[in-house]
C-alpha cells in the first residue's frame, strides 16, 4: 500500500461525494430528519421499545440506515459513472492494485457513511434525550456496516452496465434489506414468522448491534451481532476481492 | 538494451471475433512508430493489452523489459496511454485531474511538470477551469496531459488527432516530437496516413487481427508506392499506354520509376497526337501503400508474412 496510488484514490473519492456536498450529504440528511418528524410525531404517544421513546429509539436507527445506505451510494455510483462515462480508465492504467482499489472505494464510503450519520445524529438528536451508553458498540458496527455496504456498491458499481441496472440493485435488494431490518420497530414487536425472517437479514444485525451502543439494551446480544456482521464482512471482502482480480468487467 | 515494446505471439478473442491473432512486434526505445489499420483491425486491442486494460488469451507483452501481468506496477509506471474515447472526470478541474492522476502513479508535489505540460499543449489558461466547461478540443489536450504526468519513457496514442482542429493538431505534434527528441519512445494510431507518413520512421500495419506489413516507412513507401505522372488529356489515350496507366474522375495515372522515365512517356503521348491539359508529378504516399496492404494483393502480402515471421 505504499505506492501512492491507493491514497490518492482515496482522497480523490471522498474528494468527489464532498464536492457535491449538497445532494450526497444534505439531502439524505434531511430525508432522515422528515423520517424523523413524520413517525414520531404518529407514534411517540403510542409506542414505547426496550424502555425508550419511540423518537430516542428511532433516531440510532435512522443514523444507521444513513450510514448504510450511503456506504453503499458512494462506491455504487463512483463506478457506475466512471464505466458509464469510461473515465475509469484512469484508476485502471496507473499502477494501483485490486487490493488497494478495494481499500480505497470502501474506506471512502465509510467515509461517506460517517459524514451523513453524523448529519443525521446531529440534526435529530434535539428531539429526544439520547445516551450513549457502549459508545465503542456505535463505532464497531457503522465501521462495519459501512464497509460492509461499501463492498455491496462495488460489487453493484461493477456488475451493473447500465444506472437503471445499478437503480434495480438499490430498489429491490438495499433498500428492502435496510428498510426491513429494524430501523423502525423493534423485531419483538413482530409476529414470530416475520422475526425469523428478519434474524435472516444481515443489516437487522448492524441496526440492532449500532443501537445497543446508545441504550446498552436491543433485540439480540451486540456480541451475536458481531459475529453474524463480522462473518459478512468476511464473505464479502473475499468475494468483492476476487471478483476484482479476475478482472470482472474491468479488464477484459 | 531492451525493446520498448515487446508483443510475443499475443492472441486475443472476444466471441466469435478474433482481435489479434498471433501479434509479434517489437518497438525499439526512441522510436516514433505507426501502427495503422482500418476500424476493427485490433489496434485498441493490441494497446489496451498493453495498457493491461484488456487480458491476452495467449502471448506476452512488456514495457521496457517490464511484463505487463507479472510486472504490471513497473510496466505500467513506464506506460502513458492517450485513449481513443475522449473520457473526463466532470468532477474536477483541469489541474485536479492532473495532480490526482499524478497521484495515482505515486508522484506528489509534481506543479513544475504539470506546469510545463499545461504551457505546452496550451491548457495554461484552462487550468483552473471544470472539464466539464472545456471543447472537445480542449478535453482532448487534457487527455493527452494525464498521460504524460508521470513523465513515462513510452507514450501510446491512440488516434490523438480525431476530430480535432488544424491547431491543436500542431501543438500536438510539436510537443510529442520533442518528447520523442528527448528520447521517449512514441507509438501512434491514426487514420490521417499523412500524419504517419510525416511523424513516424516505422510502420506495422493490422488487418483483422493480423499483422500484415512492418517495416520502416521508407521501405513502405518505396516497396508498394512509386512515383506517378498524373495527366489530363484533351484527346483519347493511346491504347498502348492505357494498359500501364490508372483512369480516375478524368486524370490519367502513370507510375513510374525513374525521373528518366517520364519525358519518353510524355514522347509517346505526344506521338498518338493527344494533347495535355493538364499535367503533376504524383509522389508516393502512405495512402496507397495502406490500400494496397489492405486490399492484400496476396503474393505481397504473404511475401511480407513470410518476412515477419
Amino acid at each position: 500500500m505504499s505506492h501512492g496510488g491507493f491514497s490518492t484514490l482515496f482522497h480523490k473519492e471522498v474528494l468527489r461525494f464532498w464536492k457535491v456536498a449538497s445532494q450526497t450529504v444534505a439531502a439524505p440528511v434531511l430525508t432522515a430528519l422528515l423520517y424523523l418528524l413524520i413517525f414520531s410525531h404518529v407514534l411517540e404517544d403510542h409506542v414505547r421499545v426496550h424502555g425508550v421513546t419511540y423518537t430516542a429509539f428511532l433516531i440510532p436507527g435512522l443514523v444507521m440506515m444513513a450510514v448504510l445506505q450511503n456506504a453503499f451510494a458512494n462506491s455504487s455510483s463512483s463506478l457506475i459513472q466512471s464505466r458509464v462515462t469510461g473515465n475509469i480508465v484512469f484508476v485502471l492504467l496507473p499502477p494501483i492494485s485490486y487490493l488497494e482499489f478495494f481499500v480505497a472505494y470502501v474506506l471512502a464510503s465509510v467515509v461517506r457513511g460517517f459524514v451523513v450519520g453524523t448529519g443525521v445524529l446531529l440534526a435529530t438528536c434535539w428531539f429526544a434525550p439520547l445516551a450513549l451508553v457502549e459508545p465503542w458498540w456505535i463505532v464497531v458496527f457503522a465501521l462495519m456496516g459501512g464497509a460492509i455496504l461499501g463492498s455491496l456498491g462495488v460489487i453493484a458499481g461493477i456488475w451493473a452496465d447500465k444506472f437503471d441496472e445499478l437503480a434495480a440493485f438499490q430498489n429491490f435488494l438495499i433498500m428492502p434489506l435496510t428498510f426491513l431490518s429494524g430501523v423502525f420497530y423493534s423485531i419483538n414487536s413482530l409476529p414470530p414468522f416475520w422475526q425469523q425472517v428478519s434474524r435472516w437479514n444481515p443489516v437487522f444485525y448492524m441496526i440492532d448491534g449500532f443501537r445497543h451502543g446508545f441504550f446498552g439494551v436491543s433485540d439480540e446480544s451486540p456480541w451475536l451481532s458481531l459475529a453474524v456482521v463480522g462473518a459478512c464482512l468476511a464473505l464479502l471482502t473475499v468475494f468483492t476481492l476476487n471478483l476484482l482480480k479476475s478482472g470482472y468487467k474491468l479488464r477484459a | 538494451m531492451s525493446a520498448a515494446i515487446r508483443i510475443q505471439q499475443v492472441s486475443k478473442r472476444f466471441g466469435a471475433t478474433q482481435a489479434l491473432d498471433r501479434i509479434d512486434l517489437e518497438v525499439r526505445q526512441g522510436e516514433f512508430f505507426g501502427l495503422l489499420g482500418p476500424n476493427g483491425a485490433g489496434k485498441t486491442t493490441l494497446i489496451s493489452a498493453l495498457a493491461g486494460l484488456v487480458r491476452a488469451d495467449t502471448g506476452s507483452l512488456a514495457v521496457m523489459g517490464h511484463d505487463v501481468q507479472s510486472d504490471y506496477r513497473a510496466a505500467r509506471r513506464h506506460l502513458g496511454v492517450v485513449p481513443q474515447e475522449l473520457v473526463f472526470d466532470p468532477f474536477f478541474t483541469v489541474r485536479e485531474s492532473l495532480t490526482i492522476q499524478s497521484g495515482y502513479f505515486g508522484i506528489r508535489d509534481n506543479d513544475n511538470w504539470i506546469d510545463e505540460i499545461l504551457e505546452n499543449l496550451g491548457l495554461a489558461s484552462k487550468a483552473n477551469a471544470n472539464m466539464r466547461m472545456l471543447s472537445g478540443g480542449m478535453k482532448r489536450r487534457v487527455l493527452v496531459a494525464q498521460a504524460l504526468v508521470h513523465r513515462p519513457p513510452v507514450i501510446v496514442l491512440d488516434e490523438p488527432t480525431a476530430g480535432v482542429d488544424v491547431e491543436l493538431r500542431q501543438t500536438l505534434w510539436h510537443f510529442i516530437r520533442r518528447l520523442n527528441e528527448a528520447g521517449h519512445t512514441i507509438v501512434l494510431t491514426t487514420h490521417y496516413l499523412e500524419e504517419a507518413e510525416n511523424l513516424c520512421t516505422r510502420i506495422a500495419m493490422l488487418k483483422a487481427g493480423r499483422l500484415v506489413a512492418l517495416d520502416t516507412t521508407e521501405n513502405l513507401l518505396r516497396r508498394f508506392s512509386a512515383h506517378s505522372l498524373r495527366l489530363r488529356t484533351g484527346g483519347v489515350m493511346p491504347e498502348q499506354l492505357t494498359c500501364d496507366a490508372a483512369e480516375s474522375g478524368g486524370w490519367w495515372s502513370m507510375p513510374f520509376d525513374g525521373f528518366d522515365e517520364v519525358e519518353p512517356l510524355l514522347a509517346r503521348i505526344r506521338a498518338a497526337g493527344c494533347g495535355i491539359d493538364d499535367l503533376e508529378i504524383g509522389k508516393p504516399d502512405l495512402e496507397e501503400v495502406f490500400v494496397r496492404v489492405m486490399q492484400g494483393q496476396p503474393a505481397e502480402t504473404n511475401e511480407l508474412n513470410a518476412e515477419l515471421r
